[in-house]
């Protein structure tokens, strides 16, 4: 629709405004050109110096090309472990809040009843509290629970990362099931199908990339906090704490070498993602 | 009698108590806590007790008055600047990008597909005393020959505005791309120029887009460290610097906590400020 607006308006006007919309149509392209290098230059830098073999402790210098740190990744002691303790944290996090994420998605979209707009502004809040209040109401809690005492580690790294999630879950599957055709499942209930074999058969695959949206999101969002885990690790330590941990007397290039690998992973992901879309869509065209 | 058409019974509390028990015991509940500790005397060897000591929110107040405020300052200058950077940009993929418009959303986000820290740890090496942005300019002049950027505000400003730009141009995208056309294409023929239009047309309906984007930058930007921590000195500290110290190097709870309320009350008063000069209606459109 904007396409055809911007059709018409370069093939109607006179041949100065034609020009101005052409130079101005460049500029704006030149200036998003220029803008996504801006965007993607300190993931270059991650990435080149990744291949550096450093001068001194600090990767800061360009010195010598060397394989070694892709090698030799997890060569330097924590770093394997740090990685290791992430990705379970992250799996086990993103798979219960969205669990937890979706049935609250239901509830909200589906059923009118008391509370509900209490349940949202809670849904909404964790969202709009800087995380270094909910790191550190959090480690009060574990500090101050008095009828039981909190080991700080594995679970309550876990039990933050569940906090943080849940709304980001509840609002991504919210926002498929709101433009959601409820037809559909009057249409199975009409033939005959009880309220669990329509959710099962009917709602379920529908929201299904909602779904598993949300547990990407949380997947990446709990890989990659620092600020609520910084408060409440004790002393284990997660990929990003170890990363923390070392910048302080020059981080070693393993750490490049994980931070691009990460990235190259993700973004094949989703390029896949968006390359059978579009085909799907031309398909669809055509 | 239908799955829609049931409004009472139990099943959209038992849809909904996992969830909400999980966030009223990790989230609601410690936010009490929290309050708890910060009215709370004494020191952590001998303990601390509940003495309604409100002096340690005027102590907070007074003694890092100029980390408040340079918090709501930073913050307050990346996100400007990240609107400015990223509105043409998202203006451009919702208007000319066609059916790559996919595709250069996920170049927005690349930056997220990058560990937070490794993010800022890249700008520390962009911008250190021998790499290439000193050099030039150094070479122009524009720096003394002993002038660095790192250690700087503009630093601590730098890595703000990149690491929450995503924040601020998805939202952009989002409401450009729902504007219609036809409404550009009106006042076009209603003889409004090109600025104009966009002026009086365009960029009001993109308002929902503008203040999401920067609700969702200067949140986060106002609590963060990790910035002033790696990129800046101790002069560029922010108020999360302080609070994370006092909680987890000096143990000095009751301040740390009643640091935390105040930046969220100067978050809260700032967005409120905020609200007054866009109007309520866009921002309840936000958090609808």
């Amino acid at each position: 629709m904007s396409a055809v607006a911007v059709e018409r308006a370069r093939t109607r006007g006179s041949a100065p405004a034609t020009a101005w919309a052409f130079v101005k149509r460049h500029v704006l392209t030149v200036y998003s050109v220029l803008f996504f290098a801006y965007l993607l230059l300190p993931i270059a830098v991650v990435a080149v110096f990744s291949f550096n073999n450093p001068p001194g402790k600090f990767n800061f210098t360009w010195n010598k090309f060397t394989w070694d740190n892709w090698r030799y990744w997890n060569g330097v002691p924590g770093i394997e472990s740090s990685i290791i303790l992430s990705l379970e944290i992250a799996l086990i996090a993103s798979l219960i809040a969205t669990a937890l994420g979706t049935l609250i998605a239901l509830a909200l979209v589906r059923y009118g009843f008391r509370g509900r707009a209490t349940t949202n502004i809670l849904i909404f809040l964790p969202l709009s509290t800087p995380e270094i209040v909910l790191g550190a109401s959090l480690l009060t809690l574990f500090l101050n629970a008095t009828f039981i005492t909190v080991q700080f580690g594995f679970w309550t790294i876990l039990i933050a990362h569940i906090m943080f999630c849940i709304s980001f879950a509840v609002v991504t599957v919210k926002a498929r099931l709101v433009g959601f055709d409820r037809h559909l499942e009057e249409a199975a209930m009409d033939l005959g199908a009880n309220e669990w074999t329509t959710f099962r058969k009917v709602t379920l695959p529908l929201i299904a990339p909602a779904i598993l949206a949300a547990l990407l999101l949380c997947f990446a969002i709990s890989i990659d906090d620092f600020v609520v885990t910084y408060f409440n690790s004790g002393s284990r330590v997660t990929f990003p704490l170890y990363v923390w941990g070392s910048a302080r007397n020059g981080a070693p290039p393993q750490v490049n070498v994980i931070g691009t690998a990460i990235f190259v992973i993700a973004v094949t992901a989703m390029l896949l993602n968006v390359v059978i879309q579009m085909r799907r869509e031309r398909r669809g065209a055509a | 009698m239908s799955l829609f058409h049931r409004h009472r019974g139990l099943t959209p509390y038992l849809l909904l108590a996992p969830g909400v028990l999980f966030l009223a015991l990790f989230f609601v509940v410690p936010l009490g806590f929290l309050a708890y500790q910060s009215l709370q005397s004494g020191n952590f060897d001998i303990g601390y007790t509940f003495s309604w000591q409100w002096s340690n929110y005027w102590d907070a107040l007074h003694n890092y008055r100029a980390q408040f405020i340079r918090s709501l300052e930073y913050a307050g200058i990346a996100t400007l600047l990240a609107l400015i950077i990223s509105y043409p940009v998202a203006y451009w993929i919702a208007f000319r990008g066609g059916r790559w418009k996919n595709l250069l959303l996920l170049f927005i986000v690349a930056p997220f597909f990058v560990t937070y820290l490794i993010r800022t740890l890249a700008w520390e090496t962009i911008l250190s005393d021998n790499g290439f942005v000193v050099n030039t300019l150094q070479s122009l002049h524009v720096l003394g020959p002993s002038g660095r950027l790192l250690a700087t505000s503009t630093a601590v400003v730098t890595g703000i505005t990149y690491n929450f730009l995503p924040f601020m141009a998805l939202p952009l995208y989002v409401s450009l791309e729902q504007i219609d056309g036809r409404m550009i294409e009106a006042a076009e023929d209603l003889y409004a120029s090109k600025w104009h239009a966009f002026w009086r047309v365009t960029f009001p309906l993109s308002l929902p887009g503008v203040v999401a984007g920067t609700l969702l930058t200067f949140i986060p930007a106002a609590g963060d460290f990790i910035n002033a921590q790696l990129l800046g000195s101790p002069d560029n500290h922010m108020i999360g610097n302080v609070i994370q110290s006092k909680f987890l190097e000096l143990t000095d709870y009751p301040a740390a906590a009643a640091m935390s309320f105040i930046l969220m009350a100067g978050i809260l008063i700032a967005v409120f400020l905020y609200a007054r000069v866009v109007g309520t209606e866009q921002l309840t459109g936000t958090a609808a």
